[in-house]
């Protein structure tokens, strides 16, 4: 018998209910009201009195309404068909839904039922497998999806049965597995899976080190990130963490994209709705969409969904991983999901944290950050979650919780910063207080040393230097004027705006500058080596100025050129005979 | 609102705060209406027997034994073509002395518009102002607010660019407006013979403050009557957001709310913006477009009200006394339109992003050699050039009090380059500088 309960108070989305039989945390109920079934989620249980947050407006809710509980936590329904689709933050299919507006209580199917599905056996019967193993593969979207053995099963089990090569549907038994007493077990293509329950189903989690290209420089050159690393990007609003995110989440060598709007602006998710089906993958030349799950929850959208938003994306992220695929998973942004926790802890009365989020906030981010990784499969084949945040701190002011803590787990760290982004310096990523720890892996520099031919880490920690050094002067030209320093300082400083200039600016609204593919970015970093490391010959420093402003002129109609072309090489030696010109 | 016959009457108050009351009742719904003495009372908390009600009026007077009523529906609106051409309170009554609105009732603050129902907005609004219309562009459909000092002329210039808009409608939400305010918009919408497609809701000083937390749902409510059901493009003005704000702050303090940022409660953020998303562009046809007002504290955006606000709108917009030229100007620097370039060169001539871009950075330079100038330093030619240029670039297009049309604008600002630069100067496409660049 399912327990069932009655309202007994109402704060905002906090309901209280009274039992009559055992619940557990976070298990999912249903309120029933005015005939609507309001999905909820238990937070808190004392006594017999059971604390809900209600994903749906409570509004006319009335004491004494009745509760049903369905026995299970928050899940996920898991299987072919969900690339492509605009998901809401429970994985209701937003495209089903009736209507133009949302309507309270309204669950949509996340799969299609009635789809057939090309399915190619892999094991044969007689083969023991293990939860997890790949029993068939269905082609999703020009991509292998791999039917597996059920998450929840443990141990070995016995293929008895498994269908021919063929077209079957998502609920058509493919395969029957029989375990050790001789109890069968049907398998078919969906699986469920509890989302705030990190899978585990891989056998270890070694420390990721290959480059996850993503085509902007700042990113790539600078300060990279890997195949199953972690990062985050801070910034207050307008400096352009959208524009930045939508770049990664169009370039990346990514076989799956997945993109949690977490509590933002509806509008920004059209474009998405709106660009992503005409835009081409410049990896495979398909259309963008079809590696790409959006999950929506627009900031009007009820609260508690929020946080239910990124954990729906990380378990579906987790899936493909499970297959040995490569995700990138991008969360925007991550501060909305952490209001949402102070704003239920308040309802809650619980005693407060920091800023008046929950005392539990930082646990609660680096467990959730701790679920990316690059993994080994049982199988020997490799999966990886890169994943990426965003963070709207308060005022812009980095000395916030939700930025504190992110950084402690995030191993990139990119600082958008306003004054970079008034004067127009794109994308406004902070080159001096940004990091990657990744350049510090020797596992990395192994293979980014192999990736590029020839020294790498050193030349990128020398265009670091070269930055804060030039960040230095500009500081002292400022107090002593530009008489006041040594003719020399003006040439270190116009060097370090080459460098900014050339690598760390880029056109994200231009065809060619917005991608620059792993060799072209070793180009133009030899290239601004090069010219650093040459010495020139000036008497005043209104000669730096002007000389080295053709010189960021030239390598930046190089930049906007088609790589290699007639038009490149030409801007390529005109900018070799200026060198020429005053280098000593 | 008449009470019905054989509704229950509870007499007996066991808790009054200033802004809530409390008493033991059952059967009631959350975020039901109540009267208690005759004033408006929402329910803001039910825990077992016990029931917490806003009182919107505030609870000056009420006794323990006030008479209260349950009245068994959340706020409501009556929407219908009456609504036209009237002002009401922040209850949807009339205030101007006319008939009561006859027409279907709906209760505000309704559900969100399906994300993937939505189209992206791409019309463009021309308010006449150089400094939106050239540098900041408005699209139907968006959410901007003007970020202000309390000194500043909003309220002005938001009634220029409500009536030059070409709109269907627009509605007013006046929270917490001073009385003058309030008859400002009445009057210049009456002179301007636009009244009969203006609504307005309206708190002013004098109301309670509690009521303002009503005025954007009305306001809101009214506007998707006309954009869904009428297919019709309406605008929304939202004066002050601040004073809206302070009211849910007042609201969450009496509730005993721990306080996040600024005494602001914890759900600041998803507040401000349920009221904001309900800008769309609909698939066919009708729009909602907000143009609200933040005022500031000294300029400082780190306020949780402008943060917040800055992270829910499409951008924002500035105002700013320039003292060379001695008139308001919109800040071409802070202010953002972030769906301007939906329409600015596709809607407007083509040649607009790169002279909108040339324009503020030139303005820019001069900025810098205005510094220079104060700290000693000597100037170029160049710096004289562009200070030269700021002047009439303030004076003849980012002054408030401009009205002209796009393609003007254009023509203004390269009569502008023309006079004070030479074509390499102005770092714009050779082929536009040949098409537009003026022979002096």
């Amino acid at each position: 018998m399912a327990t069932k309960g009655t309202v007994s108070g109402v704060i905002a989305n906090m309901v209280t209910l009274t039992v009559d039989g055992p619940v557990a945390q976070n298990e999912i109920c249903y309120i029933l009201t005015g005939g609507d079934r309001l999905m909820a989620e238990v937070i808190k249980v004392v006594g017999s009195n059971v604390y809900v947050q209600v994903f749906e407006s409570t509004r006319g809710l009335k004491v004494g309404a009745e509760a049903e509980f369905t026995g299970h936590m928050l899940e996920v329904t898991l299987g072919p068909g969900m690339l492509s689709k605009n998901y809401d933050g429970l994985q209701n299919d937003l495209d089903k839904m009736d209507g133009v507006f949302l309507k309270r209580g309204q669950y949509t199917y996340p799969l299609d039922k009635e789809r057939k599905w090309h399915f190619i056996p892999l094991v044969k019967v007689g083969d023991e497998v293990g939860s997890s193993a790949w029993l068939g593969q269905v082609d999703e979207n020009f991509q292998p999806l791999k039917i597996m053995v059920p998450f929840q099963l443990d141990g070995t089990y016995k293929v008895k049965s498994i269908v021919k090569e063929g077209e079957y549907g998502i609920e058509d038994t493919v395969v029957v597995l029989t375990d050790k007493d001789g109890k069968d077990i049907p398998v078919n293509m969906i699986q469920k899976w509890p989302v705030k329950k990190a899978m585990t189903n891989y056998k270890e989690k070694p420390r990721p080190y290959k480059l996850l290209e993503t085509g902007v420089r700042v990113i790539d050159t600078v300060n990279p990130i890997v195949e199953g690393g972690t990062g985050f990007i801070p910034g207050p609003f307008g400096t352009g963490k959208t524009v930045l995110q939508h770049a990664i989440s169009k370039q990346a060598e990514a076989d799956i994209v997945i993109i949690a709007a977490c509590g933002e602006r509806a509008n920004e998710v059209v474009e998405i709705f709106t660009e992503f089906p005409e835009l081409v993958d410049p990896h495979t030349g398909r259309k963008l969409m079809e590696r790409t799950i959006i999950i929506a929850n627009t900031s009007n959208m009820p609260v508690a969904a929020r946080e239910a938003s990124v954990y729906t994306a990380m378990t579906i992220a987790e899936y493909y991983r499970a297959m040995g695929l490569k995700v990138l998973l991008m969360a925007d942004s991550t501060s909305r999901w952490a209001q949402a926790l102070r704003e239920m802890s308040n309802r809650m009365e619980e005693l407060p944290g920091p800023d008046a989020f929950p005392m539990d906030i930082s646990a609660i981010i680096s467990n959730f950050y701790g679920r990316a990784g690059y993994v080994h499969l049982n199988n020997g084949e490799t999966g990886s979650i890169t994943f990426i945040g965003t963070v709207s701190p308060a005022g812009g002011n980095l000395k916030e919780p939700v930025t504190e803590n992110t950084k402690k787990v995030a191993r990139c760290f990119y600082a958008l910063e306003q004054e970079r982004a008034d004067r127009k310096r794109y994308p406004a990523v902070n080159p001096i207080d940004s990091y990657s720890k990744y350049l510090e892996y020797p596992e990395f520099e192994e293979y980014i040393t192999k990736r590029i031919n020839g020294e790498w880490i050193g030349k990128v920690n020398e265009i670091k230097t070269r930055l804060l050094r030039g960040k230095e002067i500009a500081e002292q030209i400022n107090i002593l004027g530009d008489d006041g320093v040594p003719v020399e300082y003006h040439v270190i400083f116009w060097k370090s705006e080459l460098i900014d200039f050339v690598i760390l600016q880029q056109d994200a609204f231009d065809e060619i500058d917005s991608v620059t593919p792993m060799e072209r970015q070793e180009d133009i970093l030899n290239m601004v080596i090069d010219i650093c490391h040459t010495e020139f010959k000036f008497d005043t420093f209104l000669e730096v100025m002007d000389y080295f402003k053709k010189m960021i002129n030239l390598c930046k109609q190089m930049n906007y050129a088609k790589y290699k072309s007639e038009q490149y090489e030409d801007f390529n030696k005109q900018l070799q005979e200026l060198v020429a010109e005053r280098s000593v | 609102m008449a009470t019905k016959a054989f509704q229950k009457i509870y007499t007996k108050i066991s808790q009054i705060t200033k802004a809530t009351c409390s008493l033991k009742a059952s059967g009631v719904g959350y975020d039901e209406l109540a009267m208690v003495n005759g004033k408006l009372a929402q329910v803001v908390k039910i825990m077992g027997d016990e029931v917490t009600l806003q009182v919107f009026e505030g609870t000056e007077g009420i006794p323990t034994n006030a008479e209260v009523v349950f009245l068994g529906k959340s706020p409501t609106l009556k929407v219908s073509e009456q609504l036209a051409g009237r002002f009401f309170n922040a209850f949807g009554d009339p205030i101007d002395g006319g008939p009561e609105i006859e027409g279907q009732e709906v209760p505000i603050g309704g559900p969100s518009v399906n994300p993937v129902r939505r189209k992206q907005p791409s019309e463009l609004i021309a308010t006449g102002i150089a400094g939106i219309d050239l540098n900041n562009t408005l699209v139907s459909g968006q959410k901007i607010p003007f970020f202000a000092d309390p000194d500043q002329p909003f309220n002005q210039v938001m009634a220029n660019v409500a009536l030059r808009a070409e709109t269907d409608k627009i509605i007013l939400g006046g929270m917490g407006m001073t009385n003058d305010d309030y008859l400002y918009f009445k009057n210049v919408f009456s002179n301007a013979g636009a009244l009969d497609r203006i609504i307005s809701f309206v708190n002013t000083t004098e109301n309670p403050p509690v009521e303002r937390l009503l005025i954007p749902d009305m306001a809101l409510t009214a506007a998707e009557y006309f954009a869904v059901e009428h297919n019709q493009k309406v605008l929304v003005l939202l004066t002050d957001m601040t004073s809206y704000a302070d009211a849910l702050a007042i609201v969450s303090n009496r509730m005993d709310q721990i306080p996040s940022k600024d005494s602001m409660p914890g759900s600041l953020y998803s507040d401000l913006a349920k009221i904001y998303e309900k800008a769309v562009q609909f698939p066919a046809g009708g729009s909602i477009t907000i143009i609200a007002v933040t005022t500031l504290s000294g300029g400082d955006i780190t306020h949780a009200v402008p943060d917040n606000t800055g992270y829910i709108t499409e951008g924002q917009l500035f105002l700013r006394r320039d003292s060379d030229i001695g008139k308001v100007i919109v800040d071409p620097f802070r202010s953002l339109s972030r769906l301007k370039q939906l329409v600015s060169g596709k809607k407007t001539r083509k040649d607009h992003p790169q002279v909108m871009n040339a324009a503020v950075r030139l303005y820019a330079d001069a900025a810098n050699a205005k510094t220079k100038m104060e700290n000693g330093f000597d100037l170029t030619n160049y710096d004289e050039r562009t200070l030269a240029f700021a002047k009439d670039y303030a004076n003849q297009l980012l002054a408030i009090d401009v009205n002209l049309d796009t393609t003007e604008m254009l023509d203004v600002t390269w009569g502008l380059f023309s006079k004070y630069f030479k074509p390499e100067e102005v770092n714009i496409k050779k082929e536009l500088v040949d098409e537009h660049w003026q022979k002096q």
